[in-house]
């Protein structure tokens, strides 16, 4: 599998990373080596084997429902770049 | 900061001295805490090219000591009291900066501790600082950190400037080089084990659940297990015991007990199987390295263990299996650094201009491409073809794991394909970059417990690290045989065998 131009600029669309244009031939090469590596997974059969997301992962345990942190206004805000009466501050997203 | 107002032949011994040598001499009363931290800060300033840290943290540290200082006097000393430690600058650290070596969290003062560095806390250790790593852990050089390269103390005789290895690569130049008794790491595909070879240390990536992965910066959340670099094993299980543990706040952090590491030292290894899996020997592998793997064998056999030859098939699938899932979590993990709510923000006239200035400033060039690659391998149509095919692989080198421990106690294979690198020698293709690696991913893959002792050296006169791998919670049965191994090498540290 090899990436084209279009494919790299539209996955770092989806990744929200800025590629200016010098950097996209760059990362496309960069990409397409470590895509030819990965694909000798394709050569490992894998018909009837079940994926695993992880490993020595117990049953998830179960909790009482209720609430046990909260209050923490300051704590959340302090490293926020920008802020306004205990919000974070983005630009205009509806006109 | 104060000048040192000890000896120098007494803060020179201190600073050679293992976890377990400081905690007796601290006892018995040789030296007090605050003498034991002044040796080190004194040494970490002078030592400051290696650029170990990110941030040290005289001041806490010295007050930290003060405390210790308090507690021993009265014959109240925890397990770890008063022992200097370097933390990697992935744990997050109540009201003190963690960056994870990325300009995207520069200024980030956590407003809680993690769990491991609370953990050591409480056992009585004092944190002089925090050590640089590759960005976000993803390197094995410790060449991506903003923070600038890590390093070695080691010299090869051409007298260039070698890589600590990475991502633990500050943690392991600062325990290495006289500027910390030991320290905190984290290991996704060998970030504690390969660093630890190079630099002629100890290092322990235990069971994925063993330790908390609370306030740890998330890289890749299958496979980050937090653990230790060390001067000797007995530090690696003192260590290990203090920050092991269930904690409620890790749904993934296992329920099972933790043993007191440090006695399965003396138990020795005779009549243990040891397998020697034919897959870690590489085509290219260099003869230095295959000396040390046959040396290895053979001071087990001498110390009465038993070897077995063992077959790991899916071994060569490991590292492109990493290559697709780590990749897949960190792009997933790191969808939170967008500008709004902590961290850089680099503005934009949206809020997707907002996002994407802020992402392309922050991350490197590597942390970048590991992004492309997750999200790539993430998206709609290659979803199964590149993410689901490789947790089906996973879950073969996991088996291939669980075979050969019906039939072995624990696996024999060197740590790392090469010694340490000079640093003007890293390779500018990511995939070369990545090689390193080969013989440390599985275990965390198969989510294993693993070590690496420093056994020997290069044909150069650089450190190589023999690797264990154990069964699922046994880090015992690795605990013994590193202590075997450790018995037989005799290495002769940077600290012990150069700089006195």
């Amino acid at each position: 599998m090899s990436l084209d131009q279009d494919t790299v600029k539209r996955i770092a669309r989806l990744a929200r990373l800025k590629l200016s244009e010098e950097r996209i031939k760059p990362m496309q090469e960069d990409l397409n080596r470590i895509l030819h590596f990965i694909d000798q997974l394709n050569e490992v059969e894998t018909g009837n084997v079940e994926a695993i997301a992880g490993v020595n992962m117990p049953i998830m345990p179960m909790r009482e429902d209720k609430v046990t942190d909260g209050d923490k206004v300051q704590d959340i805000l302090q490293n926020a770049p920008e802020v306004a009466c205990n919000m974070f501050v983005v630009p205009k997203v509806v006109e | 900061m104060t000048k040192l107002a000890i000896k120098p032949s007494l803060k020179n011994d201190l600073i050679h001295l293992t976890l377990a040598e400081a905690r007796r001499g601290l006892e018995d009363k040789k030296f007090s805490a605050v003498e034991l931290t002044k040796a080190y800060l004194d040494s970490m300033e002078e030592h400051r090219h290696l650029n170990a840290y990110i941030l040290e943290t005289p001041e806490q540290a010295l007050e930290e000591a003060k405390e210790c200082d308090a507690r021993l006097a009265k014959g109240e000393g925890r397990p770890l009291e008063g022992i200097p430690l370097a933390m990697k600058d992935l744990f997050c650290t109540k009201g003190i900066q963690t960056t994870a070596a990325s300009h995207i969290l520069e200024g980030f003062i956590p407003p809680y501790e993690s769990t491991i560095s609370d953990n050591l806390k409480k056992a009585g250790t004092i944190t002089l600082g925090k050590t640089n790593l590759d960005e976000f852990a993803m390197g094995s050089a410790n060449i991506t950190s903003y923070f600038g390269n890590v390093i070695s103390p080691w010299k090869r005789a051409d007298g260039k400037d070698l890589t600590p290895g990475g991502s633990s690569g500050g943690t392991a130049a600062a325990v290495a080089g006289g500027l910390a008794v030991a320290g905190t790491a984290t290991d996704t595909g060998g970030s504690i084990r390969q660093p630890a070879a190079f630099t002629g240390l100890v290092g322990l990536k235990p069971t994925y659940g063993r330790c908390s992965r609370w306030g740890t910066v998330a890289f890749a959340s299958s496979l980050d297990q937090a653990g230790t670099i060390t001067r000797d094993v007995r530090d690696s299980a003192l260590m290990l015991k203090a920050m092991a543990g269930h904690d409620p706040k890790d749904a993934t952090s296992a329920h099972v007990e933790v043993p007191d590491f440090a006695k399965a030292l003396e138990l020795g290894v005779k009549g243990l199987k040891v397998g020697i899996p034919k897959e870690y020997h590489l085509d290219d592998m260099p003869e230095d390295i295959l000396n040390l793997w046959e040396q290895g064998k053979k001071w087990l056999v001498e110390a009465g263990a038993e070897l077995v030859d063992i077959s790991l098939p899916h071994t060569k699938y490991s590292l492109p299996t990493y290559y697709v899932l780590a990749p897949a979590e960190a792009s997933s993990n790191l969808a939170r650094y967008d500008g709004v709510r902590y961290g850089l923000r680099v503005p934009g006239k949206t809020l997707d201009e907002l996002y994407e200035n802020t992402r392309s400033e922050g991350f490197g060039v590597e942390v970048q491409r590991r992004i492309m690659i997750g999200t790539y391998v993430l998206s709609a149509g290659y979803y199964d073809a590149y993410y689901l095919k490789a947790q089906k692989v996973r879950r073969l080198v996991t088996q291939d794991f669980e075979l050969a421990y019906q039939k072995v106690d624990v696996i024999l294979t060197p740590t790392t394909p090469s010694a340490a690198f000079a640093l003007d020698e890293k390779p500018t293709d990511p995939v070369v970059m990545y090689l390193n690696d080969v013989l440390t991913v599985p275990a965390n893959l198969a989510g294993l417990p693993a070590i690496s002792v420093p056994a020997g050296f290069s044909k150069e006169g650089l450190p190589l690290g023999l690797q264990l791998i154990g069964p699922a919670f046994d880090e015992n049965v690795l605990f013994r045989t590193a202590r075997a191994l450790e018995e037989a090498a005799q290495f002769k540290s940077f600290l012990r065998g150069y700089a006195s």
